[in-house]
Order: C-alpha cells, then sequence, then structure tokens
C-alpha cells in the first residue's frame, strides 16, 4: 500500500511527524531540572536514615550468640516485661494525641478570627515546641517538687501533697506540653483553609452556630483533626527523654524506646536493639495505615465554596 | 387570587414582606469607616442595585443586612421591627456569594436542601423543592454531583438556588457574577432578571458593573466612600448623574477639566472653556457656578458625534481606531491636545482629521472635584 492521500479525502495515515526532542518528553513527564530541589531532603534522609534503617532491620535477624535468626524477635515477645512496654507505650501515646488535638482544635479554630492578644497567646501556645522536652522536663522537676507551686497550692487547699512526677503523670504531662503546640501548628493550616464565607452562607440559611459548627466545620476539619492526631501519635510513641527524667522509676512508664536504650548503649547488644526498634516501626506503620485508610474514606477536597 | 391561596401556597411568604430599611448605619473597622450614615431602603418587589467601586462599602452594607457583620451605629428595620441585633440565621434572607460559598463536602443536592433541612421541613418535602429549585437553575442532572464537579457558572446557579430554596422574602447577592467570564456573565444576568420576574423577589445586588446594574435593577443606589451618592431609577442616575463621580461610574468615559465662561440668563446652561475645546453644555443650577469657576465636564462617548455641523464642534485628530464590531471606538486629540473619546459607525482611519460636536443638553457640567476619586475601572 502507498501512502497517496487523494486530493480532499483525509488521509487515513497520519504522517510520521518527527519525535518531539528528549527534553520535551522528559518534561511532560515532570522530568526537569527543578527535581535537584529534592535532592538535599533525599540525600540526607537515604545516606543518614534509610540506610542504618536497613543495617539495623538486617543486623536484627543476626542475633549477637549466632543461631535461630529470630532469637531475638521471640526474646522480646518472649519476655513479659519486654512485651507489656508495646502497651504502654499505646497507653501513654493514645491519651497524649487526644488529648493534644483535643485542646489544639478549639484553639486554632478560634485563632482564625483576630481578637485581642492573638498574637501572645500564639507565642505563649509555640514556645514549649522552642524548649523541647529535656528542658520541660527539668523545669518540671521543679514545678512538682514537694515546693513547687503546684504542690504549695494544693496544700494550702488543704489537698494532700501529690506525685506528679516519676511517674506515668509526669511523662503523659511532658509529653502533652511539647504535643499541644505541635497540633496547634498542623490545626491551624487546616482550619485556616476552610473558606469564612462558607459558615456565612450557612448562618444565612438558618444554621446555628453549633449546626454550623456540627454540619459544615467538623466534616471540612475532620480530615485534618486524623492527620494532627496520627503526628502527635508517632510523636509520643519515641518519647524518651521524658520517660527518663519524668517517668522512672515507674514501670507504667518503660515504654519501648527505653528497652531500644537499655539493649544498645547498656548491653551493647545492637542486635537486639534493632529488633525492638524494628517492632516499634512495624506498629507505629500499621496504626499510620489504618488512620490514613480512614482519612481517605472521607471527605477530602477542597474546604472552599467555589472562587476566592 | 385570594388572600388565603396567597398564604398558604408555597413561596408566598414573600407577600408578608413590606420594606427593609438602613437607618443611619455606620460600620467602623478600627479608625477606618466602611460606612457612614447610610440609609437604604429596600421595598417589596424592587430590584436594587447597590453600585460603587472596591471599598465604597457596598458589600459591607450588604453583610450588614445579613447579620454577618455588627453595626457600629444606626438600625436595621423591616416592616417596622428592629432587627439588626437578630443573629443571621434567624433573618431569613437568601444570600449569594460572590465566592459561591457552596458546601464542598455535600453534594448539590444537599447543598440546595441545606436551608431547609435547618428549617426541619420533613425529608419528602425538602427534596421535592431541592428538586423544583434545581430546576429553576436548570440543574436537576446534576443533583448528585459535588461543586468541585462543576464548571463555575453551574456552581453560581446551584449558590442562587440554594438561596432561593428556602423561599425567602429578601434576597441578597453580592457581586454573584463577577467571577464569571464574560459571556457566561451576561447569560447568567438574564438568568438572574427571569428568576427575579418569575418569583417576585426583592432584591438588594451589590456590583461594581454599571452594566450589570443598569440592566437588572430597578432602582440604582450609588456608594461613595461608605456615604449614599445618588439613588434613582437606572434611567435617572444613567441620563442625569448626580456628581461627575457618578458619571464617571456610568459610563461617561470623556471626563474633561474645564472653567465656566459664562452662565446664560437660564442658570442650566453654561458655557465652559477647556483649552480649545468651548462648549455648551448643561449644568444643575443647584451647583450655582459661576464665571470662573472649576468644573468638571462629562461626555459619553456615544454622545459626541463627528462630522456635525452645529454647536459645540471642535476639529481634532483621530489617533486610535478600536474596531467594536457594529461601530468603532476612537480616541481623539484636539489641537490644543484635549482627548476625546467617541463611537462612530463610519469608516474612520487612524490619523484622519474630523469634526466632533455634541448635542448641549448631553455636555453635563459638575463642578470640580478630586478626578482620582472617579474610578478607573468604571468604563464599561
Amino acid at each position: 500500500m502507498t501512502l497517496t492521500a487523494e486530493p480532499g479525502t483525509p488521509a487515513t495515515t497520519a504522517p510520521p511527524r518527527p519525535p518531539q526532542p528528549l527534553r520535551h518528553r522528559l518534561a511532560e513527564r515532570g522530568v526537569d531540572w527543578t527535581l535537584l530541589l529534592i535532592l538535599p531532603a533525599v540525600l540526607i534522609i537515604g545516606a543518614l536514615f534509610v540506610y542504618p534503617f536497613l543495617y539495623g532491620l538486617s543486623i536484627s535477624f543476626q542475633p549477637l550468640e549466632g543461631g535461630d535468626p529470630l532469637a531475638n524477635y521471640t526474646d522480646f515477645f518472649g519476655d513479659p516485661y519486654l512485651r507489656d512496654s508495646i502497651w504502654k507505650t499505646l497507653r501513654l501515646a493514645v491519651p497524649v494525641a487526644v488529648l493534644s488535638v483535643a485542646a489544639a482544635a478549639p484553639l486554632a479554630f478560634r485563632m482564625r478570627r483576630d481578637f485581642p492578644g492573638r498574637r501572645i497567646v500564639t507565642l505563649v501556645v509555640l514556645l514549649p515546641l522552642t524548649f523541647g522536652s529535656v528542658l520541660i522536663a527539668q523545669g518540671m522537676t521543679q514545678v512538682f517538687s514537694p515546693t513547687g507551686w503546684t504542690n504549695l497550692l494544693l496544700t494550702s487547699l488543704g489537698v494532700p501533697q501529690q506525685q506528679f512526677i516519676y511517674n506515668y503523670t509526669g511523662t503523659f504531662i511532658a509529653t502533652t506540653l511539647v504535643s499541644i503546640p505541635f497540633a496547634f501548628v498542623m490545626l491551624m493550616g487546616f482550619f485556616g483553609g476552610i473558606d469564612r464565607s462558607i459558615e456565612d452562607a450557612a448562618a444565612t440559611l438558618g444554621a446555628s452556630r453549633a449546626a454550623r459548627f456540627w454540619r459544615i466545620i467538623m466534616p471540612l476539619a475532620v480530615p485534618g483533626l486524623i492527620t494532627a492526631f496520627t503526628l502527635c501519635l508517632v510523636e509520643a510513641f519515641a518519647v524518651f527523654p521524658s520517660a527518663i527524667l519524668v517517668g522512672q522509676p515507674d514501670n507504667a512508664t518503660h515504654v519501648l524506646t527505653l528497652p531500644i536504650y537499655q539493649a544498645a548503649s547498656q548491653r551493647s547488644d545492637y542486635p537486639a536493639a534493632a529488633a525492638i526498634a524494628v517492632v516499634m516501626t512495624v506498629l507505629e506503620l500499621v496504626i499510620l495505615g489504618v488512620l490514613m485508610l480512614l482519612r481517605n474514606r472521607l471527605y477530602r477536597g477542597p474546604a472552599t465554596g467555589g472562587k476566592g | 387570587m385570594s388572600v388565603a391561596e396567597q398564604t398558604t401556597g408555597a413561596g408566598t411568604q414573600g407577600s408578608t414582606f413590606g420594606s427593609l430599611q438602613m437607618r443611619q448605619v455606620s460600620r467602623w473597622y478600627g479608625k477606618t469607616a466602611a460606612l457612614t450614615d447610610l440609609d437604604l431602603e429596600l421595598a417589596h418587589g424592587e430590584f436594587v442595585a447597590l453600585l460603587g467601586p472596591s471599598g465604597c462599602g457596598k458589600s459591607t452594607a450588604l453583610a450588614c443586612l445579613a447579620g454577618l457583620q455588627p453595626l457600629t451605629t444606626g438600625s436595621i428595620w423591616r416592616d417596622g421591627k428592629r432587627i439588626d441585633s437578630l443573629p443571621a440565621d434567624k433573618r431569613g434572607f437568601g444570600m449569594v456569594f460572590q465566592s459561591y460559598a457552596l458546601f464542598p463536602h455535600l453534594t448539590v443536592a444537599r447543598n440546595v436542601e441545606f436551608g431547609l433541612s435547618m428549617r426541619k421541613v420533613p425529608r419528602a418535602e425538602r427534596r421535592r423543592r431541592a428538586q423544583a429549585a434545581l430546576d429553576l437553575v436548570q440543574l436537576a442532572d446534576h443533583a448528585g454531583k459535588l461543586p468541585s464537579q462543576l464548571s463555575g457558572g453551574q456552581q453560581q446557579r446551584v449558590a442562587i438556588a440554594r438561596a432561593l430554596a428556602i423561599d425567602p422574602e429578601i434576597v441578597l447577592m453580592d457581586e454573584p457574577l463577577s467571577n464569571l467570564d464574560a459571556a457566561l456573565r451576561i447569560e447568567m444576568r438574564t438568568e438572574i432578571k427571569r428568576l427575579y420576574q418569575e418569583r417576585e423577589l426583592s432584591v438588594l445586588y451589590v456590583t461594581h458593573d454599571q452594566e450589570e446594574a443598569l440592566s437588572l435593577a430597578t432602582r440604582l443606589v450609588v456608594l461613595r466612600g461608605g456615604r449614599l451618592e445618588q439613588s434613582g431609577t437606572p434611567e435617572q442616575v444613567y441620563t442625569q448623574p448626580a456628581s461627575a463621580y457618578v458619571a464617571g461610574f456610568m459610563g461617561y468615559r470623556n471626563m474633561i477639566s474645564a472653567r465656566v465662561e459664562q452662565v446664560e440668563s437660564d442658570p442650566r446652561r453654561v458655557c465652559v472653556v477647556a483649552g480649545d475645546l468651548w462648549l455648551q453644555g448643561t449644568a444643575d443650577p443647584a451647583a450655582g457656578l459661576r464665571a470662573g469657576s472649576e468644573v468638571m465636564v462629562a461626555i459619553r462617548p456615544e454622545d459626541i458625534v463627528p462630522g456635525r455641523a452645529g454647536v459645540n464642534d471642535v476639529p481634532a485628530l483621530a489617533e486610535v481606531v478600536e474596531y467594536h464590531g457594529r461601530e468603532l471606538a476612537v480616541r481623539a486629540r484636539t489641537e490644543r491636545g484635549v482627548v476625546l473619546h467617541f463611537r462612530t459607525e463610519k469608516p474612520v482611519a487612524a490619523g484622519a482629521r474630523v469634526t466632533l460636536g455634541a448635542p448641549e443638553e448631553r455636555v453635563l457640567v459638575f463642578p470640580a472635584e478630586g478626578r482620582a476619586e472617579v474610578p478607573d475601572d468604571a468604563h464599561g
């Protein structure tokens, strides 16, 4: 068959077009020089996290004494004290994440609109982030000491002195203090993205303040709440300084990071430490996966009502 | 139709509405006034357009009426009852927003039903009325979609259906068409007018577009810096603007600074001069113009006639010619540099010499005021 198009009849076979330059074809798939922008972070994380992580994963199957590659795991799950640190971690991290989101959400919601002192409130709420958990835990040993203001206040009110530190409560408070500003920063973004005119529209349609909150704001904010909860949970999962500084010697604060530290730094048993770290990671990934699955089932589109 | 029928039929709650009034309303943001002592009335069946440039306070006025913003001073009355302390959700106005403000997580049908479910309307009736409202804006086929799946024009129609589904007595519209492209805007404008006529609505409509205001409204209210500048029928405001500011907004593209040469025995007739331009014009006697007064002359491009022998003739050079289909829009310059815009159906080439004239009654003379206050974006 010859490729001669009759005049007036459309050619059935398009003449072969010269291929586009490689640069255009790559750009169409999103490959161009701006990809270099991802390089610094990817390099740092790859070299200093991914590689050591994979290394840790592999040595966790090489016990110090040799033999069964799963020995470190069977040891961990076989020892009730070690095994229980999973529940201890969850018992700390879940309430911390719940309380953080519950406290930060109304704050972030109201911070969308101005009020006198708004900037100062923002600053004060964010301050714990800049201190970090070590400084906060050290400060707490003073605040909650028998002569700290909390106990002085309690005794002056006739309430017996309370032990707030060196136990679960201490670790819980220290972790939550850092977690609330963390949740607040994230939720500010989510609530800020909800178009104000949507609320106004709901109001003109007869929705009371409560109806506006439950029917409009909440459905649009839930994905953000779940994301904030997830990240707070992951943060609290890795709690370590406050578990030591204001948690010990309470058994209830023997969270997963402690046996890891003990195995690695005190017994120099890196394979055992790695094995517990892997357990912790898998646990976190499962929780993350479930929460993200839940989030994906909800409305996730834009929180604006049209053109802004 | 009997009274009984009127009060029982769907959507006839409007028959109870007489008038809505803002009295001496001011609204301050910190130290700047968005509204100052504004009096505004919307009577039953009226379509009032609030017109002005951005920042003139028109959207603030609407938000105050809707209860979305508190008044600093003044009051709002409806049929003799004071309503300005009533929250927005108790006022029962339908409102259409510039940004559409649809609920992004609800389907089109649920958006339209929202106001009805807030009123505890039973589900079956809610469905039926939402369906009717969607039929009205010809979007019944899209009931199950999310707003983000619709085009801009469709979204705005959903917003209108949502506002109308509650059978509001008063509909407030805040620049509902300004986010749409030109062709859609004109189509939706006709749509809004149709709904207004069919449903016998009372509408307060905020816009910065004079064409929109003129084509829709039964009455026009021009705002300036938070104050009322002029109120009247579209024809009154169009043909007899009360000030140079309003004229600038009403398509009087030729705004020429001039000086009064002479006031005739009829104080409406004045002779003004600007460069080599000597014009016989018309002024409001109440303006108190005298020989030597600084004035602003306003002439519409379509009122300047090329090749006209008679009053106000001046030779000029056509500089820029724009093709507008049926006619040409020309910018010309007189020998001493006065720029004149005019329209003509006759062919004119750039660089051609023309003689321009304008009828005396269409040359409007106003006392001079800061030209800077006349909006730049007001020329349609």
